[in-house]
């Protein structure tokens, strides 16, 4: 029994995990902004071997007109997987999780952006997972927020996303898919720090109120790195842009 | 369209403003629910069933169980699946066609509490290990929508599955054989899911249809029967401070408890 536990232990003696990470570490995480040619506003996340494009199209008009509406901008949401994301092909079609999941997005993001400036017109974000391995709608959401300040929409806040779980006792931060799998809990969670809100949380597990609250703290730290990497990443490129612009 | 925002503003102003003053439009606190009737067994054909009254609103549940396969990453248990229709009798603004994401997020977050909280004992629902097992389908069937649909499905949902009866069978040469007489469906947990709506920063429970139209967010907390958290869902276009969940948290541990009493009993 022991050894078995041991042999497929995701946390060694050292409080290390698989990858090496501490209990409290994010996976390594690399983001860029304005990745593609006809969108609006586009970005791309790695984090770990999540690999996710985020595009926005907007504000534009809404196709069925009937859906537009007099007071605000209409926010659509696409999360999708691509079928050779994981392990098994996954069907193209959308799923149940992928409908759930676009809808959760829609509202973590829609508390960040000025819709009412925009009444009559659609903003349409569309996120596709192309490699997955744990925590892509965080990933997704971090990223998504990204384009929509890459297409110029007026924000409140950035919208940074960052789970938190229990795995074989221990609270830890970032899961990847091994760890979610094999988990005790789940805690995906979306925060705009300057705002003081948290836009996304669920939960799937087992907790205690006390852990929940600390696993709640965890992926707020979490949040809070990745809201740091979202701003310099938007720094790098404006940075960039100025420079162009002073040598014309 | 116009119509409803002028509706909807002056309405969001009478409820706020009474929700300010710790009173709701109907009368109640602001943790108190509705008035809630449970009646189960009131479909013979389905192995389980319930009917669920929470003030208007109301919700039936059918369970019904078949032989299939189990899930080959869990090849010694029973399969659970979940599955809510909003059908257009329960409202004017449900429309016929397949399930849409209220539909699909309201069975993702009863089957949620139900899974995790390992509500059913699915390994007593193996048959034969990797090859045969039962089935649980429960499927929730909204009869009139007049807010809360969470937590008036998975009343329904517990409800059902504590009436629930699994046929007898016996395993002879590879080949199931149903045999006379049931037995209870094997429960293990009983989640219950507290819903919270936040209306000018201020959280109540159970909101109403007309209340949920004029909240910010919505948050679910379902807790299994030792007060742990099973399972948790934001919704709704607004956001809601970490103070604020974590109150919602403890608020819907002690009212879990009373809602419990009701649906399983002392």
């Amino acid at each position: 029994m022991e050894t078995s536990q041991k042999a497929s232990s995701l946390i060694n003696e050292n409080g290390l995990r698989m990858d090496g990470r501490r209990l409290d570490e994010l996976r390594p995480v690399k983001i860029e902004v304005g990745v593609l040619g006809n969108a609006d506003g586009s970005a791309y996340i790695e984090q770990g071997k999540n690999k996710i494009l985020a595009a926005v199209y907007g504000p534009r008009e809404v196709h069925p007109r009937h859906l537009a509406l007099p007071d605000r901008a209409l926010l659509r949401c696409r999360y999708h997987m691509a079928p050779f994301s994981v392990e098994e092909r996954k069907p193209p079609a959308p799923s149940r999780r992928e409908m759930e999941l676009s809808k959760v997005i829609r509202e973590a993001l829609e508390p960040s952006v000025f819709v009412e400036y925009y009444p009559r017109t659609s903003i349409d974000i569309f996120m596709e997972v192309l490699q997955a391995d744990g925590g892509t709608r965080c990933a997704s959401i971090t990223v998504a927020s990204l384009a929509l300040a890459d297409a110029g929409i007026p924000l409140r806040d950035l919208v940074a996303a960052c789970a938190s779980g229990k795995v074989e006792g221990h609270l830890v931060l970032d899961l990847d898919d091994a760890e979610d799998k094999k988990g005790e809990a789940d805690v995906p969670l979306a925060f705009m720090p300057n705002l003081n809100a948290i836009t996304l949380l669920q939960m799937d597990g087992m907790l205690s109120v006390e852990e929940f609250e600390q696993a709640v703290n965890l992926a707020l730290k979490g949040c809070k790195q990745m809201y740091e990497l979202q701003k310099e990443t938007l720094r790098v490129k404006y940075v960039a842009v100025k420079e162009e612009v002073a040598e014309e | 369209m116009t119509y409803s925002i002028v509706a909807a503003s002056l309405k969001q102003k009478q409820i706020a403003q009474s929700v300010s003053r710790g009173k709701r439009l109907d009368e109640r606190g602001l943790t108190d629910y509705r008035e809630i009737r449970i009646e189960p067994g009131i479909v013979e054909r389905a192995e389980g069933s319930a009917r669920v009254r929470l003030g208007k609103t109301e919700v039936m549940v059918g369970v019904k169980i078949d032989k299939g396969e189990p899930f080959p990453d869990v090849p010694n248990e029973g399969v659970l699946t979940v599955n809510a229709e909003l059908v257009p009798l329960a409202s004017p603004t449900f429309e016929p066609g397949p399930p849409d994401e209220n539909s699909i997020e309201l069975a993702r977050v009863v089957d949620r509490g139900i899974r995790e909280s390992k509500t059913i004992d699915l390994e007593k629902l193996c048959i034969v290990p990797g090859k045969r097992a039962f089935v649980v389908f429960v499927d929730i069937y909204v009869l009139n929508h007049d807010g809360n649909l969470i937590d008036a499905s998975a009343i329904a949902a517990l409800a059902a599955l504590l009436s629930t009866k699994v046929f007898n069978y016996e395993v002879e040469n590879g080949e199931v054989k149903i045999k006379p007489g049931y037995t209870q469906l094997p429960m293990r947990n009983y989640p219950i899911a507290v819903t919270f709506a936040k209306i000018q920063d201020k959280l109540i429970m159970d909101p109403s249809l007309e209340e949920e139209q004029v909240m910010d967010a919505r948050l679910t907390v379902t807790l299994e029967k030792d007060g742990r958290v099973c399972a948790m869902q934001k919704g709704g276009y607004g956001y809601f401070t970490v103070s604020q969940v974590l109150e919602a948290v403890k608020m819907a541990q002690e009212k879990a408890e009373e809602l419990r009493k009701i649906v399983v009993g002392g």
